[in-house]
Protein backbone atom coordinates (compact mmCIF):
# COMPACT_ATOMS: atom_id res chain seq x y z
CA UNK A 1 0.00 0.00 0.00
CA UNK A 2 1.22 3.47 -0.93
CA UNK A 3 0.25 6.66 0.87
CA UNK A 4 1.48 10.10 -0.17
CA UNK A 5 0.29 12.59 2.40
CA UNK A 6 0.90 15.93 4.07
CA UNK A 7 -0.19 14.66 7.51
CA UNK A 8 1.96 12.89 10.06
CA UNK A 9 1.47 9.17 10.72
CA UNK A 10 1.45 7.07 13.88
CA UNK A 11 3.99 4.27 13.55
CA UNK A 12 2.26 1.94 16.03
CA UNK A 13 -1.14 2.31 14.38
CA UNK A 14 0.27 1.77 10.89
CA UNK A 15 2.27 -1.32 11.84
CA UNK A 16 -0.64 -2.84 13.77
CA UNK A 17 -2.85 -2.39 10.69
CA UNK A 18 -0.24 -3.98 8.45
CA UNK A 19 -0.11 -7.21 10.45
CA UNK A 20 -3.74 -7.26 11.65
CA UNK A 21 -5.46 -10.59 10.97
CA UNK A 22 -2.55 -12.14 9.08
CA UNK A 23 -0.97 -14.88 11.18
CA UNK A 24 1.31 -15.99 8.33
CA UNK A 25 3.48 -12.97 9.18
CA UNK A 26 6.55 -13.98 11.15
CA UNK A 27 8.64 -10.86 10.64
CA UNK A 28 8.02 -7.15 10.25
CA UNK A 29 10.82 -4.83 9.10
CA UNK A 30 10.59 -1.04 9.20
CA UNK A 31 12.53 2.02 8.18
CA UNK A 32 11.50 5.46 9.41
CA UNK A 33 13.16 8.55 7.94
CA UNK A 34 13.22 11.72 10.06
CA UNK A 35 14.17 15.34 9.39
CA UNK A 36 17.55 15.93 11.05
CA UNK A 37 18.81 19.34 12.06
CA UNK A 38 22.09 19.13 10.14
CA UNK A 39 22.00 20.41 6.54
CA UNK A 40 22.92 18.06 3.73
CA UNK A 41 26.51 18.37 2.37
CA UNK A 42 26.69 21.15 -0.23
CA UNK A 43 23.44 22.68 0.99
CA UNK A 44 23.04 25.65 3.35
CA UNK A 45 25.57 24.28 5.81
CA UNK A 46 25.10 24.17 9.57
CA UNK A 47 21.73 23.60 11.17
CA UNK A 48 18.43 23.69 9.37
CA UNK A 49 15.20 25.08 10.79
CA UNK A 50 12.82 23.39 8.36
CA UNK A 51 12.57 21.37 5.18
CA UNK A 52 9.96 21.51 2.44
CA UNK A 53 9.30 18.39 0.40
CA UNK A 54 7.89 18.76 -3.08
CA UNK A 55 6.75 15.87 -5.28
CA UNK A 56 5.23 15.13 -8.67
CA UNK A 57 1.61 14.06 -8.02
CA UNK A 58 0.61 11.34 -10.44
CA UNK A 59 4.12 10.17 -11.21
CA UNK A 60 4.98 9.53 -7.54
CA UNK A 61 2.09 7.12 -7.04
CA UNK A 62 2.87 5.24 -10.27
CA UNK A 63 6.56 4.85 -9.58
CA UNK A 64 5.96 3.73 -5.98
CA UNK A 65 3.31 1.20 -7.04
CA UNK A 66 5.80 -0.13 -9.60
CA UNK A 67 8.55 -0.59 -7.02
CA UNK A 68 6.13 -2.23 -4.56
CA UNK A 69 5.31 -4.74 -7.32
CA UNK A 70 9.03 -5.27 -7.93
CA UNK A 71 9.64 -5.97 -4.22
CA UNK A 72 6.74 -8.43 -4.15
CA UNK A 73 8.15 -10.21 -7.21
CA UNK A 74 11.61 -10.53 -5.62
CA UNK A 75 10.63 -11.57 -2.09
CA UNK A 76 7.74 -13.62 -0.65
CA UNK A 77 6.03 -10.70 1.11
CA UNK A 78 2.76 -10.65 3.02
CA UNK A 79 2.47 -6.87 3.23
CA UNK A 80 4.15 -3.69 2.00
CA UNK A 81 3.46 -0.19 3.31
CA UNK A 82 5.14 2.99 2.10
CA UNK A 83 4.08 6.33 3.55
CA UNK A 84 5.89 9.42 2.25
CA UNK A 85 5.04 12.91 3.43
CA UNK A 86 5.33 16.19 1.54
CA UNK A 87 5.04 19.83 2.58
CA UNK A 88 6.91 21.74 5.29
CA UNK A 89 8.55 19.65 8.03
CA UNK A 90 10.77 20.50 10.97
CA UNK A 91 13.70 18.66 12.59
CA UNK A 92 12.44 15.58 14.38
CA UNK A 93 9.41 15.21 12.11
CA UNK A 94 8.80 11.90 10.38
CA UNK A 95 9.24 11.97 6.57
CA UNK A 96 8.87 8.40 5.42
CA UNK A 97 7.86 4.96 6.65
CA UNK A 98 8.71 1.76 4.81
CA UNK A 99 7.38 -1.46 6.33
CA UNK A 100 7.42 -4.99 4.95
CA UNK A 101 6.10 -8.25 6.38
CA UNK A 102 6.91 -11.82 5.50
CA UNK A 103 6.90 -15.29 7.02
CA UNK A 104 10.64 -14.95 7.60
CA UNK A 105 12.90 -12.10 8.65
CA UNK A 106 15.33 -12.17 5.73
CA UNK A 107 12.70 -11.33 3.10
CA UNK A 108 11.27 -8.57 5.30
CA UNK A 109 14.66 -7.00 6.10
CA UNK A 110 16.06 -7.19 2.57
CA UNK A 111 12.94 -5.88 0.85
CA UNK A 112 12.70 -2.99 3.32
CA UNK A 113 16.29 -1.96 2.50
CA UNK A 114 15.62 -2.38 -1.22
CA UNK A 115 12.54 -0.13 -1.03
CA UNK A 116 14.21 2.74 0.82
CA UNK A 117 17.31 2.59 -1.40
CA UNK A 118 15.10 2.73 -4.44
CA UNK A 119 12.95 5.53 -3.01
CA UNK A 120 16.02 7.69 -2.49
CA UNK A 121 17.01 7.57 -6.14
CA UNK A 122 13.80 7.11 -8.14
CA UNK A 123 10.78 8.53 -6.30
CA UNK A 124 10.13 12.07 -7.62
CA UNK A 125 10.57 14.06 -4.38
CA UNK A 126 12.80 17.07 -3.77
CA UNK A 127 13.92 18.64 -0.50
CA UNK A 128 14.37 22.35 0.08
CA UNK A 129 16.29 23.07 3.29
CA UNK A 130 15.86 26.30 5.24
CA UNK A 131 18.69 27.44 7.47
CA UNK A 132 20.29 30.58 8.90
CA UNK A 133 21.86 31.36 5.50
CA UNK A 134 18.60 30.98 3.59
CA UNK A 135 17.06 28.16 1.61
CA UNK A 136 18.81 25.65 -0.66
CA UNK A 137 17.74 22.60 -2.66
CA UNK A 138 19.36 19.40 -1.43
CA UNK A 139 21.75 17.87 -4.00
CA UNK A 140 21.42 14.20 -4.86
CA UNK A 141 24.22 12.05 -3.37
CA UNK A 142 26.39 9.63 -5.37
CA UNK A 143 26.34 7.30 -2.35
CA UNK A 144 22.56 6.97 -2.70
CA UNK A 145 22.96 5.99 -6.38
CA UNK A 146 25.54 3.42 -5.32
CA UNK A 147 23.20 2.00 -2.67
CA UNK A 148 20.42 1.58 -5.26
CA UNK A 149 22.86 0.16 -7.81
CA UNK A 150 23.57 -2.90 -5.69
CA UNK A 151 19.95 -4.09 -6.11
CA UNK A 152 20.19 -4.11 -9.92
CA UNK A 153 20.00 -7.44 -11.65
CA UNK B 1 2.56 19.98 -24.95
CA UNK B 2 2.19 20.28 -21.19
CA UNK B 3 5.41 21.12 -19.36
CA UNK B 4 5.91 20.69 -15.61
CA UNK B 5 8.87 21.99 -13.63
CA UNK B 6 10.03 20.92 -10.16
CA UNK B 7 12.51 22.06 -7.49
CA UNK B 8 15.23 24.42 -8.84
CA UNK B 9 14.06 24.02 -12.42
CA UNK B 10 10.73 25.46 -11.24
CA UNK B 11 12.20 28.24 -9.11
CA UNK B 12 14.59 29.29 -11.91
CA UNK B 13 11.93 29.37 -14.61
CA UNK B 14 9.48 31.02 -12.23
CA UNK B 15 6.45 28.84 -12.91
CA UNK B 16 5.33 25.31 -12.08
CA UNK B 17 3.72 24.42 -15.40
CA UNK B 18 2.74 25.74 -18.79
CA UNK B 19 1.17 24.65 -22.06
CA UNK B 20 3.45 25.22 -25.07
CA UNK B 21 3.30 24.73 -28.82
CA UNK B 22 6.84 23.75 -29.75
CA UNK B 23 8.25 24.39 -33.24
CA UNK B 24 8.18 21.48 -35.69
CA UNK B 25 11.90 20.74 -35.29
CA UNK B 26 11.32 19.73 -31.65
CA UNK B 27 11.24 15.94 -32.01
CA UNK B 28 13.19 14.81 -28.94
CA UNK B 29 13.75 15.86 -25.32
CA UNK B 30 17.12 17.30 -26.40
CA UNK B 31 15.42 19.45 -29.06
CA UNK B 32 12.87 20.60 -26.49
CA UNK B 33 15.60 21.64 -24.03
CA UNK B 34 17.45 23.48 -26.84
CA UNK B 35 14.29 25.38 -27.76
CA UNK B 36 13.29 26.17 -24.14
CA UNK B 37 16.75 27.60 -23.43
CA UNK B 38 16.08 30.28 -26.10
CA UNK B 39 12.86 31.47 -24.45
CA UNK B 40 14.55 33.78 -21.97
CA UNK B 41 17.34 34.12 -19.41
CA UNK B 42 15.36 32.32 -16.72
CA UNK B 43 14.97 29.27 -18.98
CA UNK B 44 18.64 29.42 -19.97
CA UNK B 45 19.59 29.54 -16.27
CA UNK B 46 17.31 26.60 -15.39
CA UNK B 47 18.78 24.50 -18.21
CA UNK B 48 22.37 25.61 -17.75
CA UNK B 49 23.36 22.29 -16.16
CA UNK B 50 21.72 20.45 -19.02
CA UNK B 51 23.13 17.01 -18.31
CA UNK B 52 21.89 17.13 -14.73
CA UNK B 53 18.25 17.80 -15.66
CA UNK B 54 16.10 14.68 -15.41
CA UNK B 55 13.11 14.21 -17.68
CA UNK B 56 9.85 12.28 -17.43
CA UNK B 57 7.47 11.91 -20.36
CA UNK B 58 3.95 10.92 -19.32
CA UNK B 59 5.27 9.95 -15.83
CA UNK B 60 8.05 7.66 -17.15
CA UNK B 61 11.75 8.47 -16.76
CA UNK B 62 13.37 8.92 -20.19
CA UNK B 63 16.77 9.80 -21.61
CA UNK B 64 17.37 13.03 -23.52
CA UNK B 65 17.12 11.27 -26.92
CA UNK B 66 13.53 10.16 -26.21
CA UNK B 67 10.90 11.49 -28.66
CA UNK B 68 8.35 14.09 -27.54
CA UNK B 69 4.92 14.68 -29.09
CA UNK B 70 2.46 17.58 -28.92
CA UNK B 71 0.08 15.74 -26.55
CA UNK B 72 2.79 14.61 -24.11
CA UNK B 73 3.18 15.72 -20.50
CA UNK B 74 6.89 16.45 -20.08
CA UNK B 75 8.40 17.12 -16.65
CA UNK B 76 11.85 18.62 -16.08
CA UNK B 77 13.52 18.36 -12.68
CA UNK B 78 16.81 17.89 -10.78
CA UNK B 79 17.95 14.48 -9.52
CA UNK B 80 15.48 13.39 -6.84
CA UNK B 81 16.18 13.71 -3.10
CA UNK B 82 13.28 12.02 -1.31
CA UNK B 83 13.25 9.30 1.31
Amino acid sequence: MIKIQREDFDIGTELAALTQGNTRVGGLATFVGLVRDLAAPGSTGGEISAMTLEHYPGMTEKRLAEIEAEARARWPLEGVLIIHRYGRLEPGDRIVLVATTSSHRQAALESCAFLIDWLKTKAPFWKLEEGAKGAAWVEAKASDDKAAEKWKR
Amino acid sequence: MKLLYFAWVRTNIGKAEEEVVAPDYVQTVEDLLDWLATLGPQYAAALDRRNVVKVAVNHEYVEHDHPVRPDDEVALFPPVTGG
